[in-house]
């Protein structure tokens, strides 16, 4: 067991379709190699195999299963790293930076009424949320779950998965499944009780998610995304305007890979 | 070939003795404290570490860095905290490790290099300075002194004058001969030199009709550089007699091997240690094998011993 970060030689134990350009890849750690603890919100880098492409894929963590030390990853193709990433096969190796970043703070979830908005591919991250934190609810005898997840079409990924752990609301932005809507339309609309939101999504949707917890005056946490290229906080590419001094640089700009990717709402400037 | 040749791996730069020739070239290895999960700093030549002003600098507006064939960009602009923090945290973490330490300098102005310079003379862990005097990122002009030959012989006189450690300009490939720009940094008293810093370049996404970085240019640093750094090294150092840290795109010993073969006395891995965050061990552990390999005595006989 380690609990430094490290790049370390998985295995590619499944690769699954989900949904159109969506793929459900579970990588496996070599025994003494797997990371001590793994929270909801941290992430990965991926390397392509290609020697062309120098820079880690970020990519966050889905779930993280210690007995068989196996990492889930759930990601769309949108290059050709991911594109190299989806043509994995069972028996295949990838090259892993990890485990990087700082998670949610499940201690201030649990017991809570918490609401999960994940927009598209957004919502891998949440699902391993939201089974840690109804794991402590069920232990606790309190709290709650709700997970609204947006999807562009009725080509749906993780949504039974996740009403396994919470209570779920789908939208779609053609109406073809679920609400007509988007995330934010859709919690106005279905009005769901909670006392904290916790989001991923595209930056437009984390602008709006940002509004609604200062209208509802409810602490919210962000998982952000900017392009990458140390992972480790070493080169200062990721960062994001923050609202007070960060304490790495003193400039108000935060390091998405190291002070994140999860902020409270308030402290980025989005 | 004598298999069995201990080789010494020690070189020096204007007095001061590196256990190695392997460095971290500025702005990809932050002040080391980043990457000390993965690579013991002991083992390093030295730690460059990422450029220091005299005030804090807030840098460029994000996307600052993009992959390209090869390589990458950034545009970073300098983001740093500033000499104070640097000195209490940065040199202060420092400390700990057996390893020499050089400091890459930045500034808008010949005052705010010198300001900075100066703030340094008496900190003694600090074993020299590196004057980027080359950042392609940074509006306000630092690139000028990089690029006109008269303007970098200028600021390396005045930073000598108030310089307590041994001074390296780092040239920029940004110009039209670097011989004479090593020969201008030369002139004006520098202790040596160190190239390539990156090469400005642009990447637009064709799909949005965008420029991908918010800079729109960006320094292009990686592999994709490597032939450019090995060629410039040779020419600066068929020009000058000063010793050079090569770098630019070295991804293993053997790039590292080929820029002292061209004619520098240390070498610097940068953007390659995103891709393998030990990186610097590893040149470090094939240059000593291909020294005891090829019986050399001391890895200095390396030094632009291309034929
Ligand atoms: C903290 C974090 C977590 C992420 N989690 C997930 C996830 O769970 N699932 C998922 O599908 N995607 C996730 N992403 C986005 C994912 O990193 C990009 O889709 C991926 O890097 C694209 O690589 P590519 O080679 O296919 O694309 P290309 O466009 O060919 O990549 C070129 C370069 O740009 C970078 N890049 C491109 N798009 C992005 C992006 N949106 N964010 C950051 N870097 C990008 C690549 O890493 C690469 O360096 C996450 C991003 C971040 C920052
Ligand atoms: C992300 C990044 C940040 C950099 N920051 C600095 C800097 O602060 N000062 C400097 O002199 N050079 C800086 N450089 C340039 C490198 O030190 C080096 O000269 C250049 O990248 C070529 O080496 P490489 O191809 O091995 O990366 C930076 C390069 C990168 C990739
Ligand atoms: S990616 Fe290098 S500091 Fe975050």
């Amino acid at each position: 067991m380690s609990s430094e970060r490290a790049k370390r030689t998985l295995t590619v134990v499944e690769n699954r379709q989900l949904a159109a350009g969506v793929y459900d890849l579970r990588l496996r750690y070599r025994e003494n190699e797997a990371p001590e603890q793994v929270i909801p919100g941290q992430f990965v880098g991926v390397y392509s195999r290609d020697s062309g492409r120098i820079l880690p894929r970020p990519i966050s963590i889905c779930g993280w299963d210690p007995k068989t030390r196996t990492l889930r990853l759930v990601f769309r193709t949108v290059g050709a790293g991911t594109l190299e990433f989806s043509r994995c096969q069972p028996g295949e190796t990838l090259d892993v930076l990890g485990i990087l970043g700082n998670g949610y703070d499940l201690e201030k979830l649990a017991g809570k009424r918490v609401l999960l908005l994940g927009g598209g591919i957004g919502a891998p991250p949440l699902l391993g949320l939201a089974e840690a934190i109804s794991e402590k609810n069920r232990a606790l005898g309190a709290g709650q779950v709700t997970a609204v997840l947006g999807y562009r079409t009725n080509d749906l990924f993780l949504d039974r998965e996740f009403a396994k752990a919470a209570d779920v609301v789908i939208a779609t932005d053609d109406g073809s499944a679920g609400f007509h809507g988007n995330v934010i339309e859709a919690v106005r609309s279905e009005k769901p009780a909670f006392d904290v939101i916790c989001a991923c999504g595209p930056l437009p949707m984390l602008r709006g998610v940002k509004a609604l917890a200062l209208e509802r005056d409810c602490p919210c946490y962000l998982s952000l995304e900017e392009r990458m290229a140390c992972g480790v906080g070493a080169c200062l590419g990721c960062v994001t305007k923050t609202a007070k001094v960060d304490g790495h640089s003193h400039v108000k700009n935060a390091r998405i890979c190291t002070e994140g990717p999860v902020f409270e709402a308030r402290e980025v400037l989005i | 070939m004598d298999k069995n040749v201990h080789t010494d791996m020690s070189v020096s730069i204007a007095g001061v003795t590196f256990q190695n020739p392997v460095m971290t070239a500025s702005g990809t290895f932050g002040s080391g404290m980043e990457y000390s999960d993965f690579v013991d700093l002991n083992r390093l030549g030295a730690v460059v570490t990422k450029g220091v002003s005299s005030v804090p600098w807030e840098g460029n507006p994000t996307p600052r860095v993009t992959e390209v064939p090869g390589g990458m960009l950034n545009a970073i602009g300098l983001q740093n905290p500033g000499i104070d923090v640097f000195i209490e945290r940065d040199l202060a973490f420092l400390k700990q490790f057996d390893t020499r330490v050089i400091v890459n300098v930045c500034g808008h102005t010949v005052e705010e290099y010198l300001d900075v310079v100066e703030r340094l003379a008496d900190e003694k862990r600090v074993d020299m300075l590196e004057i980027n005097v080359s950042c392609p990122n940074v509006k306000q002009g630092a690139i000028a002194f990089g690029t006109e030959a008269d303007a970098l012989f200028d600021i390396t006189q005045r930073i000598k004058k108030v310089a307590k450690q041994p001074v390296i300009m780092k040239l920029t490939p940004n110009v039209t001969s670097i011989a004479e720009m090593a020969k201008a940094a030369e002139a004006g008293g520098a202790d040596g030199i160190s190239l390539i810093n990156t090469i400005t370049g642009m990447k637009i996404d064709v799909e949005k009709q965008k420029f991908v970085l918010a800079n729109k240019t960006g320094g292009l640093s990686g592999p994709a550089i490597h032939p450019i750094a090995v060629r410039m090294v040779y020419e600066a150092h068929q020009a000058v007699q000063i010793p050079i840290i090569g770098m630019g795109g070295i991804a293993s010993w053997q790039d590292a091997a080929e820029l002292m073969l061209a004619g520098a006395t240390a070498v610097a891995v940068g953007a390659m240690n995103f891709h393998t965050p030990d990186l610097t061990v590893k040149v470090a552990d094939g240059l000593a094998d291909y020294a005891a390999r090829h019986g050399l005595s001391k890895i200095e006989d390396l030094i632009g011993a291309v034929q």
